[in-house]
């Protein structure tokens, strides 16, 4: 089974670049806008969109993404809202895979099968839960492949050989490398290990490998873009977002121009990686 | 099919019936891993246990009394009330039991960099009393609401070596505390320890901090037996995570004789939405700080802040193997309002000229209820976890007295 996910990462292989994986916060800063802004992602550059599920307690989260879920929480984002956000992409673009990431509570709440039901339906391609390893795949991840959804799985420095093939086994999509043991926004890496790292991963994968974890500028994007298949973009989008917001946190004329201003050049980073 | 033993839990997944497991992030699973492999050599190495107890007994002032309340029991007029009295250990409460315990596996795994989260400052303290002990780098997260109403603890913290990081995300309680805690530990993983305060947490922790706080009940086990002729009929003790009422009831869940009563805080009134801190009573299964169990969260699955005069139960979350005693119906789990605590609080400071901590006085706020109806024969344990100086000025500021 080809995936949108597949078919994208196919194509930007095709092209000999690395795909730009982009996050925003579900609903952040409240759903009109978080649309537009959906919307918006794939014209300025952006080849896959996850799009985070806010919750009040996200542990592998720093400060930026963090305050994106409360935002979005304040503005009274759901799950349900979430995966309408999602159909509402879809009826303008049926062709940039979308990933939902965040934490195993609010689907555990929801209800899996549920949850995966109406994910499918709404034309989810992914999921990247972050609280779930493999020692809980029967959980999440193992109805997720079966009803059709990659679960893209996060490797990080930690992640020995020893462990590798136990990470990649249910993975599907793309593998996640998160490229320093911290939490989102933390420091700038030190990419000269990544490409170490990439190879690593790719001993024990045929998938995609995309990296991540502070990645900031077109500069890091194009170092990252020139070592792996993907390039991951979170916390430099959310703050720009909201950089962007009025004193009191809504959304303003300058708002999407000033995500989709950072994702064109994030995009022409990964698309001169490799001349 | 029939239980043979409550005792057995976790499984090998983690788990107790449904509760438990690994929730975690990728980069801390090969650590938690680590600690459990670590773990399991430790219990099973003479040389951990005989240096434990030596620390136990030196150090911590082990065994601590099994004491007869008689004015308390003459007042109530019902059960014989007995305190575990886990108050006059060193640093004031049970919590040193578990970080000692840690602290040893901590060296034993080379980490010189040990992290915790901390409620009412109990657990925070024992771990910076700990750490100072054994010359190593100690940081502890509170919560900045906490920070206000425990500031005894802060400074004894702050005296003790410790670094004191106020959590300002979320309610700025527990929680966040816990919260923030695990994302220093995802950063620093290679060098830290995360010693955890309760029965909670990915796999080990809920059955390591379990088992390190069990000489609770080891020791009551054997000191009514010395001093009754007999076991207890009732054992009862306030739930935060839920560690002290786990160390007291985990020798006990084999005996069926003796009935378990945990209570946890109601605060405001059980009726309050987010007005309460009783995950069982008020809550439903959901996953976080690595584990499945009661959790106070609204239909989304998005976390209740909770409330409780007592900053050591006000956390929306409760051990995983209490959620499974409850299910199961080993044990029976009460609540008390933040009135009822204040009330009990008061009584046991005039009755038995000991203050409590606010967390116990919960389960005393029960003891108060229940005992009147019981006979004079029964022979009731409750757990007195911690001493109350920490609470006074909170106290005070509540009756009005300052």
């Amino acid at each position: 089974m080809t995936t949108r996910i597949d078919a994208r990462f196919a194509r930007c292989a095709e092209e000999n670049r690395a795909a730009l994986v982009t996050f925003l916060m579900g609903g952040d800063p409240e759903e009109a806008t978080a649309l537009e802004l959906l919307k918006a992602l794939p014209g300025a550059g952006a080849d896959v969109i996850e799009v985070g599920m806010p919750f009040t307690d996200p542990m592998a989260d720093g400060p930026s993404i963090q305050a994106a879920g409360l935002r979005a929480l304040r503005a009274g984002m759901t799950l349900n809202k979430t995966l309408a956000l999602v159909s509402d992409f879809r009826k303008t673009d049926d062709d940039t895979p979308i990933v939902l990431m965040g934490y195993y509570n609010p689907i555990y709440v929801h209800g899996v099968e549920k949850f995966l039901a109406e994910a499918k339906a709404a034309g989810v391609d992914g999921l990247i839960v972050v609280d779930l390893p493999p020692e809980e795949d029967d959980e999440l991840c193992l109805p997720a492949l079966k009803a059709g959804l990659n679960f893209i799985r996060l490797a990080t420095p930690t992640t020995d050989d020893k462990r590798l093939p136990s990470v990649l086994s249910n993975t599907s999509g793309f593998v996640y490398y998160v490229s320093l043991t911290g939490v989102t926004g933390a420091a700038i890496a030190d990419y000269r290990n990544v490409s170490a790292a990439v190879a690593r991963i790719k001993m024990h994968t045929k998938l995609p490998v995309a990296v991540g974890f502070g990645v900031k500028t077109a500069d890091n994007a194009r170092a990252i873009a020139a070592q792996a298949d993907g390039v991951v973009v979170g916390t430099a989008l959310v703050d720009a977002l909201k950089n962007s917001l009025d004193a009191e946190g809504r959304a303003t004329g300058k708002t999407v121009e000033a995500v989709t201003h950072l994702v064109r050049a994030l995009a022409e980073g990964v698309r001169t990686a490799r001349n | 099919m029939k239980q043979n033993s409550f005792r057995t839990g976790p499984d090998e997944r983690g788990r107790f019936g449904l509760f438990g497991g690994r929730f975690v992030a990728e980069t801390l699973m090969p650590l938690i891993l680590d600690l459990e492999a670590a773990y399991e050599k430790a219990k099973a190495d003479a040389g951990f246990h005989a240096e434990l107890a030596s620390l136990h007994k030196h150090y911590v002032g082990r065994p601590s009394p099994l004491y007869f309340a008689e004015r308390l029991t003459d007042h109530l007029g019902g059960a014989k009330i007995y305190f575990k009295r886990e108050e006059l250990n060193h640093t004031g409460s049970h919590k040193i039991n578990n970080v000692l315990g840690q602290i040893l596996l901590a060296r034993r795994m080379g980490k010189q960099r040990i992290i915790a989260e901390t409620g009412a400052g109990q657990h925070g303290v024992a771990t910076a009393t700990a750490c100072a002990r054994f010359g190593l780098d100690c940081v502890v997260y509170m919560g900045a609401v906490d920070v206000e109403r425990q500031k005894p603890n802060v400074f004894r913290m702050q005296m003790l070596g410790a670094k004191v990081v106020p959590v300002q995300s979320g309610a700025r309680t527990l929680k966040d505390a816990m919260n923030e805690a695990l994302r220093d530990w995802v950063t620093n993983v290679h060098d830290t320890f995360y010693c955890i305060g309760t029965v909670a947490g990915p796999h080990p922790y809920p059955a390591m901090v379990r088992d390190f706080q069990s000489i609770i009940g080891a020791e009551t086990r054997a000191q009514i037996l010395e001093q009754e002729g007999r076991l207890p009929d009732s054992l009862i003790a306030c739930i935060g995570g839920g560690s002290n009422a786990m160390g007291l009831f985990h020798p006990f869940l084999d005996d069926p004789s003796v009935a378990i009563y945990g209570v946890e805080a109601a605060g405001h009134g059980l009726e309050r939405e987010n007005g309460h801190a009783a995950s069982l009573a008020g809550g439903k299964p959901g996953v976080l700080h690595g584990n499945r169990t009661y959790l106070l969260m609204d239909d989304d699955g998005q976390i209740l802040e909770g409330h409780s005069i007592s900053a050591g139960l006000d956390y929306p979350g409760i051990g995983p193997e209490h959620a499974w005693l409850r299910d199961i119906g080993r044990a029976t789990y009460l609540s008390a309002t933040d009135k009822e605590a204040l009330a009990a609080f008061q009584l046991c400071s005039k009755l038995e000229g000991i203050i409590p901590a606010l967390e116990p006085a919960h389960a005393l706020a029960k003891v108060i209820e229940l005992a009147p109806r019981l006979p004079r024969d029964h022979l009731m344990v409750m757990n007195l976890s911690g001493r109350g100086d920490k609470d006074i000025f909170a106290v005070a500021e509540h009756l009005g007295g300052m």
